[in-house]
């Protein structure tokens, strides 16, 4: 019973908060409850039992890119008229990325019903693998069957980080770096000077 | 404590229900009491190491000085300023208050004493940790003010950084227990060097680790000398600073739940929980929440110390320290620690 009800709870807050999203007129709200579908996203995960990739998903979404998302609209200054100025413009668009979505959603829900998808395991069996927690399961498979693909998707994040890295950094000449090795290895009697100036004479620097 | 709410008649679900909720309140009141009483041990503590008194007018030795502070908070009048967000300001203090309370479900007070015993014990703790963030970033938005949101924009970069070298910290400790099941972590622990010393951190190669876990940790609750969020001089009192009465009393609560969360970690994660100091018999004889409790207490000390001792830190120092020390050198033990491992046949 307990988990019924949390079922309908995270699922009505998911819907509720998703619709949000669209509908809530200031952009920061929007990340913000956009934060909150994915949190209870994350809930619902817990309760099918995939506790892993519910976690993931609030470390990765939501305590990581979802900040970035709300640092963005934060220090954004958003013109509202000028949002809304391009809607009837962008409707069509809008309705056929839509209607794609419908499409996807519907088809991965008919193929799941027919029982198309193989889920594996380690060797290659169908069976899931008892007694193993999440981790486990999704471990001895990332790191067996699916190794290549998973170096893979390690080496493109690897170059769509240098890319990231070489299109932000300028290199400015004037600026002077701190090096803190340099700064540590400075002793009193090379930084200080005792002099004992003569009245009436400045000090020479 | 499901099955002695089964006696008195209930069924299973509500037997269980009653007694998670039972094990919440036994740890949230006493939590909160111990941070009513942690923060006047770190005044006191501070003051002692400045020569002064500290607080010592209200109650023998000042003792009841934060429920004193308490009681004049929850008098005060809650000011929202007009150009607050109005929801958003209010919700802020509640979400850091509540996420400082939702870690402690998984922390091990004892070989079975916990609310819950989830096998991705470790990884909650991540997740609820990443999420303490949008408590700050949202009182410094929501506050409509400069310094509030400079602090916010601080603060969450300051957490987001130091994330990253802290998971990587807690990969070698998963690494060598083998599991991220909070209680497993400390039974890992049990006799771990020379076979009589229960703690990770006496490892030659985990305790680089542990030390960095230990600024690390001070940086995720911007506590000094990485207070850059408060930083009174430049930010009034940072994200806080238009708070008044109940909502300031929360974040403070919260702060503090947060810094004790993260003596606990330390003393879980690295020097063994709440089994005692070393693997002798007579030792097992002391309850294993005293052990913890000493070690928790020991760290608070540590951090109590380092704050009445060390100057803050500049912001780009922070920064440098985050991603260009802990990052690279957590990243070369993970390889270190797996390769050991690895070549020792510890996984077999």
């Amino acid at each position: 019973m307990i988990q019924t009800i949390a079922f309908y709870l995270f699922a009505a807050l998911t819907i509720a908060s998703a619709a949000a999203t669209i509908l809530s007129r200031n952009p920061v709200h929007a990340v913000l409850f956009l934060i909150l579908a994915f949190f209870n996203a994350a809930g619902l995960m817990v309760l099918t039992g995939a506790e892993f990739i519910a976690m993931l998903l609030v470390i990765v979404y939501v305590g990581a890119v979802a900040v970035l998302f709300l640092f963005v609209v934060m220090m954004l200054d958003i013109d509202f008229a000028e949002l809304r100025a391009g809607f009837v413009k962008n409707f069509p668009l809008g309705l056929l990325v839509a209607v794609v979505l419908l499409a996807e959603m519907v088809l991965g829900i008919g193929a799941y019903k027919s029982g198309g998808l193989v889920l594996g395991t380690a060797d290659g069996t169908n069976a899931a693998p008892a007694g193993t927690t999440n981790i486990e399961a999704i471990g001895a498979l990332m790191y067996s069957r699916y190794l290549f693909l998973f170096e893979a998707a390690g080496l493109i994040l690897l170059v769509a980080m240098i890319g990231a890295i070489v299109l932000t950094h300028r290199q400015r000449g004037d600026t002077r770096g701190q090096k803190i090795s340099k700064q540590i290895a400075r002793r009193p009697d090379e930084a200080t000077v005792n002099v004992k100036p003569e009245v009436g004479k400045g000090v020479q620097l | 404590m499901t099955a002695f709410f089964q006696t008195l008649g209930m069924s299973y679900e509500w037997a269980w229900f009653v007694a998670t909720v039972c094990g919440i309140l036994l740890i949230a009141l006493p939590l909160m009491l111990a941070v009513a009483m942690i923060i006047y041990v770190d005044r006191k503590i501070w003051a002692a190491m400045a020569l002064r008194r500290g607080p010592n007018v209200v109650g023998p030795f000042g003792l009841l000085q934060s429920f004193a502070d308490g009681l004049k908070v929850f008098l005060q009048e809650t000011i929202i300023p007009s150009a607050a967000n109005k929801g958003l300001f209010l919700i802020a203090p509640v979400v850091t208050f509540t996420l400082a309370l939702l870690s402690w479900a998984v922390i091990p007070f004892n070989s079975g004493a916990f609310v819950s015993n989830i096998n991705i014990g470790l990884l909650y703790i991540l997740a609820i940790s990443s999420l303490g963030v949008y408590g700050t970033i949202m009182a410094g938005w929501a506050s409509n003010s400069k310094y509030p949101f400079f602090s916010a924009m601080r603060a969450s970069a300051q957490m987001i950084s130091y994330e990253v070298s802290i998971g990587f910290i807690l990969i070698t400790v998963v690494l060598w227990a083998g599991t991220f099941n909070m209680n497993d972590i400390v039974w890992a622990q049990k006799g771990h060097v020379l076979g009589i010393i229960n703690g990770f951190a006496a490892n030659p190669l985990l305790f680089p680790m542990w030390v960095m876990f230990l600024i690390s940790s001070l940086a995720e609750t911007q506590r000094a000398p990485f207070d850059l969020a408060e930083a009174e001089s430049e930010l009034v009192a940072g994200y806080q600073t238009e708070y008044s009465s109940m909502a300031f009393a929360a974040y403070w609560l919260g702060e503090y739940a947060n810094v004790l969360l993260m003596c606990a970690l330390n003393a879980t994660l690295f020097w063994g929980g709440w089994l005692p100091p070393l693997d002798i018999p007579v030792l097992y004889l002391v309850p294993g929440f005293i052990w913890f409790l000493i070690k928790v207490f020991g760290f608070f000390f540590v951090f109590s110390w380092i704050k009445a001792t060390v100057p803050r830190y500049r912001y780009d120092q922070l920064m440098r320290l985050g991603w260009k020390v802990f990052l690279p050198v957590s990243l070369l033990f993970v390889v270190l620690v797996s390769g050991y491992l690895m070549a020792t046949g510890h996984f077999q």
